[in-house]
């Protein structure tokens, strides 16, 4: 790998200011050891472009600001070594969301309606009283929330989703992993009936067609799968109108 | 006004991380108005990176039994090297286990108790008590008398982010992210707001305030080598420090995270060693006992990190191209505990540096981690010199960690002094009226606008920005690092000031339009240069060694002289700051012996257990 000669493609738009039609620019950067696209990026800014547009927070993999589309696939850049990927790279802005500007898109305007039209919250009619000892909760079970809640709203699987990039409104794998999240928590006081009402219509649960390309490109290796699965049996047992408690563990 | 987007609400909160959502669901459950700044989209905020845990002495597990928020205290205390306040701590102490139970109601899926038997990884056995089975557990964390250290397995900060966000969607408190705040309006005794660009278009906008809080976060990225996300810059501090009559407390108090990853610096939490993991030189050997017999890989972050710099300097370092390097090792815990308790530590292990901690050893060097100072508040979290003004979590000083944090105080700091101040600023609101002037507000918001038009003009010269923050982070790191002396510490101080004025003659390459993110680096950077100069200097001036500030031609702590906290004022036109000194609060604890580090002896033996 040492000395390759790297090219970077990248996709340029300024949506204020509309009269420079989107194209792509090219830079090329030698590689070094242990770089990543977020250790490229910034070089390019810092020797090359100072205008150039993109999204890093964390760089550790952790806040899910730095999705793009690496070479066709919707990858965090700041984990995405170079040497993984071969000496020409192209970079496109993820698809679904409004762009910002270059490689920044606005996922954070999604997700936060994403919460509000899940509700995503426990929905609980205990007022806390943090004087007495807490509630118990076993182990397992907090584990079990803990892997849902475990999406960092980075954009991979919705960018990738097939409905998403024509259905407007569907919530995507996050929406529905989202809402599995709360399903499994026992201090959520919802019943199916409104779950269903958030996820049992086409823009939830039954949108999907099932493709698994959420699943393929989360970075967090989230069970997309496993918990579309789970939701959408849940809802269609509901909708045929078997009553189920809440308490059910996800298959 | 007219010209600029303006935003008028009862209280502006700058910052959306723990802190600043903390205080904002206190303001909007008493009714209040409040709008909340933010770079970035609020779940992207640097608290969701931590991944260890936060302290509250619940004592629920076995190795907590018997803990108390008075052993919290002198364990807060002693890892402070006596610089905090102490009506601070105790303050904090008796509400951390509050807000950790109600952070369990609002929905964070913490960790609990199993009962049954197990053997830690030095062999000891414990026994969890079926009585306490399902209530909140804890780990063990560096500088803590018992195992304190709560937590949702390796995503503690993730989950109260995510947790406290979810409350302030379901109470639909307006954020304003993609947004930054670059100054305050006030009149030298009332602060009524702040002037702020807009991040997705650039334009200026003005939010008008009867209270403005800041909770935004550190200043890591002053230094090139650091565990902190690199919107990390210090903001809301220089912000405050550019009015002149708001000071930085203790800037000089800079933690060192003993096991950043090299090269990329990304955080190891101590969880990695609270759960057992050793440090390991050249020869392999495992070296943190002969320095500290008790407390080992385990004692206090500013100990770990000198005495493995010590230990580099023998010459037992591993050598790299990135300088030499120490090793952790966890491979013991095996690949159950490993890929579960810490699986976080696994990818980027795996992901940044390739190496699979279950068979590999992980690179680690001590790494710049945490602010301890910052804006100084009062207790209540009053800002010192502007009415108004408030400040809250890492970007302030209300002085609960003095000289070195104990890890796991931090995130428990945000939503406990949330809970507190945020009580407080709420009250300061409800009984406060809003007055401004047209002028008053035009003013601030015309000189940020020449501020802009300057650099991208080029009128006060051509200065290439990231020229210029490079030479800053250098001279940081080679003069204000782990160990400091006179020499040195005036080498930084000379560049920095020199580096500072070069920065008023900073001109942009690009055009600057729209969101440039090269404007935006450009109107920090002499703020953030400030920042380092309160830190060098605050450094040279103060001859003792207390907690993390270690000088070697003083290395012993000097109670006499130094028992107090440094005050940075920036008055007009200076290029230094101006030191002022204020008593440390001592209610409960006198000064004494810390128990590890360099001023305690260290008889091998002894035996017992750590007190
Ligand atoms: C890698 C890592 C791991 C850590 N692990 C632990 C741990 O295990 N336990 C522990 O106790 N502590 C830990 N810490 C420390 C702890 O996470 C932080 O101190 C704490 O989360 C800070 O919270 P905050 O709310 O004060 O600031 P932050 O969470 O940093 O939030 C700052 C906010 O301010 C906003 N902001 C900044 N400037 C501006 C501006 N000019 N205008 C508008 N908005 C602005 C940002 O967008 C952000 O929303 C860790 C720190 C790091 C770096
Ligand atoms: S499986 Fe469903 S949610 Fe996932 S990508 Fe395909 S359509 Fe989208
Ligand atoms: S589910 Fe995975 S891919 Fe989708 S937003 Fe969450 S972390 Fe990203
Ligand atoms: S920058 Fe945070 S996930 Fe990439």
């Amino acid at each position: 790998m040492a000395d390759r000669q790297l090219t970077f493609e990248i996709f340029r738009y300024n949506p204020l200011k509309p009269e420079v039609a989107p194209y792509m620019q090219t830079y090329k950067l030698a590689e070094t050891t242990g770089m990543t696209i977020f250790v490229a990026l910034n070089m390019i800014r810092e020797e090359q472009d100072p205008s150039l547009m993109f999204d890093f927070v964390c760089r550790a993999a952790i806040c899910g600001s730095c999705a793009m589309v690496i070479n066709g696939r919707p990858r965090l850049a700041c984990k995405t070594l170079t040497n993984t990927l071969p000496a020409k790279i192209k970079l496109f802005p993820l698809p679904v969301f409004k762009l910002v500007g270059d490689l920044s898109v606005d996922t954070g305007t999604w997700f936060r309606y994403l919460s509000e039209k899940t509700e995503s919250w426990v929905h609980t009619s205990k007022v806390p009283d943090p004087k007495i000892q807490e509630e118990r909760m076993d182990n397992a079970v907090a584990n079990q929330i803990y892997e849902a809640e475990r999406c960092i709203e980075c954009g991979c699987c919705i960018a990738g989703c097939a409905t998403a990039n024509i259905r407007d409104e569907f919530l995507g794998a996050a929406g529905i992993n989202r809402v599995a999240r709360f399903m499994v928590d026992p201090r959520d006081e919802r019943s199916f009936g409104e779950y269903f009402e958030i996820v049992g219509s086409e823009e939830g649960a039954f949108g999907c067609m099932g493709l698994m390309a959420c699943d393929d490109n989360c970075p967090m290796e989230l069970p997309l799968q496993m918990q579309l699965a789970y939701v959408r049996r849940k809802m269609a047992a509901y909708g045929l109108g078997y009553k189920e408690k809440k308490r059910i563990k996800p298959a | 006004m007219s010209n600029y987007q303006t935003h008028i609400t009862d209280m502006l909160i700058v910052g959306a991380g723990l802190a600043g959502e903390r205080i904002a669901v206190e303001a909007a459950s008493q009714g209040l108005n409040v709008i909340i700044l933010s770079l970035v989209p609020p779940r992207r905020s640097h608290s969701t990176a931590a991944q260890g845990g936060m302290q509250a002495s619940l004592g629920n597990c076995a190795m907590g039994e018997g803990d108390s928020t008075d052993v919290h205290f002198a364990d807060t205390v002693k890892g402070s090297d006596w610089g905090c306040e102490q009506d601070v701590a105790r303050a904090f102490v008796e509400n951390a286990p509050l807000a950790v139970r109600e952070m369990a109601v609002w929905g964070v899926p913490w960790s609990r108790v199993v009962a049954g038997k197990r053997t830690l990884p030095d062999g000891r056995e414990i026994e969890e008590k079926k009585e306490k089975e399902g209530l909140i557990t804890a780990r063990d964390f560096g500088g803590t008398a018992k195992w304190r250290t709560c937590y949702t397995a390796d995503g503690t900060g993730h989950t109260l982010q995510y947790t406290m966000d979810s409350m302030v969607v379901q109470m639909g408190i307006t954020v304003h992210d993609r947004t930054e705040a670059i100054s305050l309006i006030h009149d030298g005794d009332k602060c009524i707001g702040v002037v702020a660009r807009c991040l997705r278009t650039g334009d200026l906008r003005v939010y008008i305030a009867k209270s403005t809080v800041m909770c935004t976060g550190g200043y890591g990225r002053l230094y090139s080598a650091s565990t902190n996300a690199v919107i990390n810059e210090g903001n809301g501090m220089f912000v405050a420090l550019n009015t002149g009559v708001v000071p930085l407390g203790n800037m000089e108090a800079v933690q060192f995270h003993p096991t950043g990853m090299v090269p990329v610096w990304i955080l190891i939490t101590e969880g990695a060693r609270g759960d057992g993991g050793y440090l390991l030189d050249k020869n392999l050997y495992r070296f943190m006992p002969d320095y500290e017999p008790k407390k080992k890989e385990l004692a206090s972050r500013d100990v770990v990190s000198r005495r493995m710099t010590q230990h580099i300097r023998k010459g037992y370092g591993v050598d790299s191209p990135y300088g030499p390097h120490l090793w952790l090792d966890i491979r013991h815990l095996g690949a159950k505990h490993i890929n579960t308790n810490l699986r976080e530590i696994a990818n980027i292990a795996k992901n940044f540096a390739g190496v699979d901690p279950v068979k590999d050893l992980i690179p680690v060097r001590p790494t710049q981690h945490y602010s301890m100072g910052g804006v100084r508040t009062n207790k209540d979290g009053y800002a010192y010199g502007l009415k108004g003004l408030f400040a809250c979590g890492e970007a302030a000083c209300w002085d609960l960690h003095g000289f070195n944090r104990l890890g796991g105080n931090s995130l428990a700091e945000t939503i406990t002094a949330g809970r507190i101040i945020g009580k407080k600023v709420t009250e300061y609101t409800l009984g406060a009226t809003l007055s401004y002037s047209y002028e008053q507000v035009n003013n601030a918001v015309k000189e940020q606008e020449n501020r802009v038009k300057a650099l991208v003009n080029g009128w006060n010269g051509k200065e290439d920005v990231y020229n210029l923050r490079n030479e800053m982070e250098k001279s940081l790191m080679d003069y204000v690092g782990i160990f400091r002396n006179g020499p040195d510490l005036q080498k930084a101080v000379d560049n920095l000031r020199e580096v500072y004025h070069r920065s008023l003659n900073i001109g942009l390459k690009s055009g600057g339009e729209g969101p440039s993110p090269e404007l935006a680096q450009a109107l920090r950077l002499p703020g953030m240069i400030r920042l380092a100069l309160c830190i060098s200097y605050g450094a040279l001036t103060r001859t003792e060694s207390r907690g993390s500030h270690a000088r070697e031609d003083y290395p012993k702590r000097d109670d006499a002289n130094w028992l107090k906290r440094t005050l940075a004022y920036w008055p007009e036109g200076a290029d230094l700051p101006e030191l002022k000194y204020e008593p440390v609060t001592i209610t409960e604890l006198p000064p004494g012996d810390r128990g590890y580090g360099e001023s305690s002896a260290q008889p091998e033996g002894g035996g017992k257990k750590n007190g």
